[in-house]
């Protein structure tokens, strides 16, 4: 009996105990279900994978057309799920910290109404937000014929915005490339502007050099690369408009709904990251004459930055997991078209929620793994 | 999609879970029969005031609940959206499915399922306003079609359009609710559906009159009650619970003269009624089940005529729903 009695034997025995039941609890669980499903004749594996669709998707970001495969339903469901949460954290992430920052602003107007938003639409739950974008505001918008007509250019309607979509052609490719150019630039621009005021203390505007090389680089590129901004215009044609790229309700319900609902916590977390940096660090960037604008940029942020990190993160996480709520208005991501439609016709309930799961853990696993590197590096260093 | 996940979750463990009883002990043993309806659908079933079920799928719950238990009320409802009816069946969450199902070969195959008759013979249609003008189906290059997903509909769409070289957009949405809201907010042109479901959909729109159904039916779709496969007592019993009502129209019995026919001379009907052979022992109910059903219920004629017929707001006629020997389809075994 004294083994018993030795504590951290004792330890051991339970924790082995307790996987124990734990393995013999799946153990049971999932035998019962093969004996089961066998039992009754349901179809089981991965071949519906191969099988052929049968039905018709909206929104496809790579083409997509009824004989295609489940498996391609897979693809361009993960392909939505990945292009909402993109935007949305994008998005999100510059509306939050706008009005994170507009939350602690000395002008009591401004300083309330930033306070209003985030009370109003973080105590709302998101998918009644969803419903508000989707049924109240967007379908309230005129039909296809009455569409509203900004410059015979871009419709507005309960269809969506048909926006005008250009032609892939030199022109349109060398314009695109030279934003990236700009952005570029940009970057070794700051890092330049960074160290110089190290040294030397002078600043550098870095958002007006940014701003002009923005305007005038992809100019000068579109007048040497021909001038030739080809366009396919939207025209009312039939039932619905032809030609430009419509944008549908349900992608701009979610959006909307996603944007605001996530920006009101990360504007949180950038208000106690800036509250959290201490007061006479403030105080010492004023005594050494630095402007409001360079002391929150040079003092404020880059403190507050690695405290609201964290639960930025698991904003971003909420985010991505919130973006399945999709299903309710039917927008075709991952949850709607493949653990929906697809599901619905192959029947095969475990294996599809299995994917779908597994899709979702992996996404979050590798979001927060480079958010932590992110977090590390930022990490203010102990030496 | 919460309740949808929580389904499958249900789905998963309870087939882990459960010990294979009969269904037919089970429902005695509990007092009700668990049965999954639409619950949205004018005429198939749809929450009345009061909370009260009424529809052709209804009464077919009630059927199996009047013939098991001698007790047409005894039935828990759950209403399920297309989504989550199959895997509700799967996982015995409910014990029968009478939500206008279309038979087809993989769900009869390949999902562990059973048909066990057609409660109503239908074919996919479409509805569109009157002022688009449109006087067939072939018209409809470039719509956008609102659907309920999770349908054998998206699948006939689909095949429909792409048969007759035209292009269209799908709009689906998990609920039939959802379907006509949108429909009628003017997110979509055209709404398809069954038939039936049109005329049902239609009866909630604001401006009734301004909607037509476009004559074409692009599919057949047999809609009946579905069952667990590998349970055949329980199979067998919702099967001859809905030939009884078709064999009770076929012999004249009604809810108004069934007591009268019990004193009946005619073979049939003694057999139906359960006063003569051994009908009701042979499914393990008693004799009189199919009587209870006639009696609490009704027969096929009173059911469609009651929910769906030229009486109601839905305004249909018997047509392939008929019985056999007056055009229609609809044939009962004989009980014998």
């Amino acid at each position: 009996m004294h083994i018993l009695r030795n504590q951290k034997i004792r330890g051991i025995i339970f924790q082995l105990l307790t996987i124990l039941g734990l393995l013999a609890f799946l153990w049971y669980i999932g035998s019962n279900t093969v004996a089961n499903i066998e039992q009754r004749g349901i179809q089981t594996g991965f071949d519906f994978l191969n099988g052929t669709a049968g039905f018709s998707i909206d929104e496809t970001p790579i083409s997509f057309s009824e004989t295609n495969t489940h498996a391609r339903v897979f693809l361009v469901g993960l392909l939505n799920t990945l292009i909402i949460s993109v935007i949305g954290i994008v998005f999100a992430t510059i509306l939050g910290l706008i009005i994170g920052i507009l939350r602690l602003s000395k002008n009591w107007l401004v300083r309330k109404l930033a306070a209003a938003y985030i009370d109003i639409f973080r105590n709302i739950p998101v998918l009644l937000q969803i419903f508000f974008w989707y049924n109240v505001v967007l379908k309230s918008l005129p039909g296809p014929r009455e569409s509203i007509n900004l410059f015979d250019t871009i419709f507005i309607n309960n269809r969506g915005f048909i926006i005008p979509q250009p032609h892939v052609n030199t022109t349109f490719i060398m314009v695109t490339c030279s934003f990236f150019v700009v952005f570029i630039i940009v970057f070794f621009i700051n890092k330049w502007a960074n160290k110089r005021q190290e040294e030397t203390g002078q600043d550098f505007s870095v958002l007006i050099a940014g701003l002009i090389l923005l305007f005038v680089v992809p100019s000068l590129t579109y007048f040497i690369s021909g001038a030739n901004f080809d366009f396919d215009y939207p025209a009312l044609k039939g039932f619905n408009f032809q030609g430009g790229k419509s944008i549908s309700p349900e992608f701009l319900a979610l959006t909307f709904a996603l944007v605001i609902y996530t920006a009101t916590f990360i504007a949180e977390a950038v208000r106690s990251g800036i509250e959290a940096v201490n007061k006479g660090q403030k105080e010492a960037a004023s005594a050494l004459s630095l402007s409001e604008y360079q002391s929150l940029k040079l003092v404020i942020l880059p403190q507050a930055i690695r405290i609201a990190i964290p639960p930025t993160i698991n904003q971003y996480l909420n985010l991505i997991k919130n973006s399945s709520l999709a299903t309710a208005i039917g927008y075709p991501e991952l949850v709607t078209v493949f653990a929906g439609t697809s599901l619905n016709q192959v029947g095969q309930a475990i294996e599809i929620i299995a994917i779908t799961m597994l899709v979702y853990l992996t996404i979050s696993l590798v979001v927060s793994a480079i958010l932590n590197w992110f977090n590390h590096k930022m990490r203010i260093k102990d030496r | 999609m919460t309740k949808f996940a929580k389904l499958s979750l249900t789905a998963f463990v309870l087939i882990g879970m459960s010990a294979t009883a009969g269904t037919l002990e089970d429902t005695k043993k509990q007092g009700f029969v668990k049965c999954g309806v639409d619950g949205g659908l004018p005429g198939f079933s749809e929450v009345v005031s009061g909370g009260v079920y009424k529809g052709i799928d209804v009464d077919g719950c009630k059927a199996i609940a009047a013939s098991v238990l001698g007790d047409a009320s005894k039935v828990k409802y759950v209403a399920l959206n297309a989504k989550e009816r199959l895997a509700a069946l799967q996982s015995g969450e409910i014990d029968i499915l009478v939500r206008n199902t279309t038979w087809t070969q993989t769900r009869d195959t390949s999902l562990g399922l059973n048909f066990a008759g057609v409660n109503y013979y239908d074919g996919q249609g479409f509805m569109i306003r009157k002022n688009l003008g449109v006087k067939s189906a072939l018209e409809l290059n470039g719509a956008s079609v609102c659907i309920q997903t999770g349908t054998t509909t998206e699948l006939n769409v689909a095949d429909y359009f792409r048969a007759n070289n035209m292009t269209y957009k799908t709009v689906a949405y998990d609920t039939n609710d959802q379907v006509i809201q949108s429909y009628e907010n003017g997110r979509c042109d055209i709404l398809t559906s069954d038939a039936s479901q049109l005329y049902g959909l239609r009866t909630k729109l604001k401006d009734k009159a301004n909607h037509i159904v476009l004559p074409e039916i692009i599919s057949k779709e047999p809609l009946g009650p579905v069952v667990r496969q590998g349970d055949d007592a329980w199979f067998n019993i919702v099967k001859w619970s809905f030939y009884a009502m078709v064999a009770a129209e076929e012999a004249g019995i009604t809810s108004k003269n069934a007591d009268e026919m019990l004193k009946s001379n005619n073979p049939e009907i003694k057999r139906i009624l359960g006063t003569e052979g051994k009908m009701g022992a042979n499914l393990g109910l008693n004799a009189d089940f199919a009587y209870q059903i006639i009696k609490q219920v009704g027969n096929y004629g009173e059911v469609f005529e009651r929910n769906v017929g030229t009486s109601t707001p839905l305004n249909i006629e018997r047509g392939l729903n008929a019985l056999w020997s007056k055009g229609g389809l609809q044939y009962s075994p004989p009980f014998r």
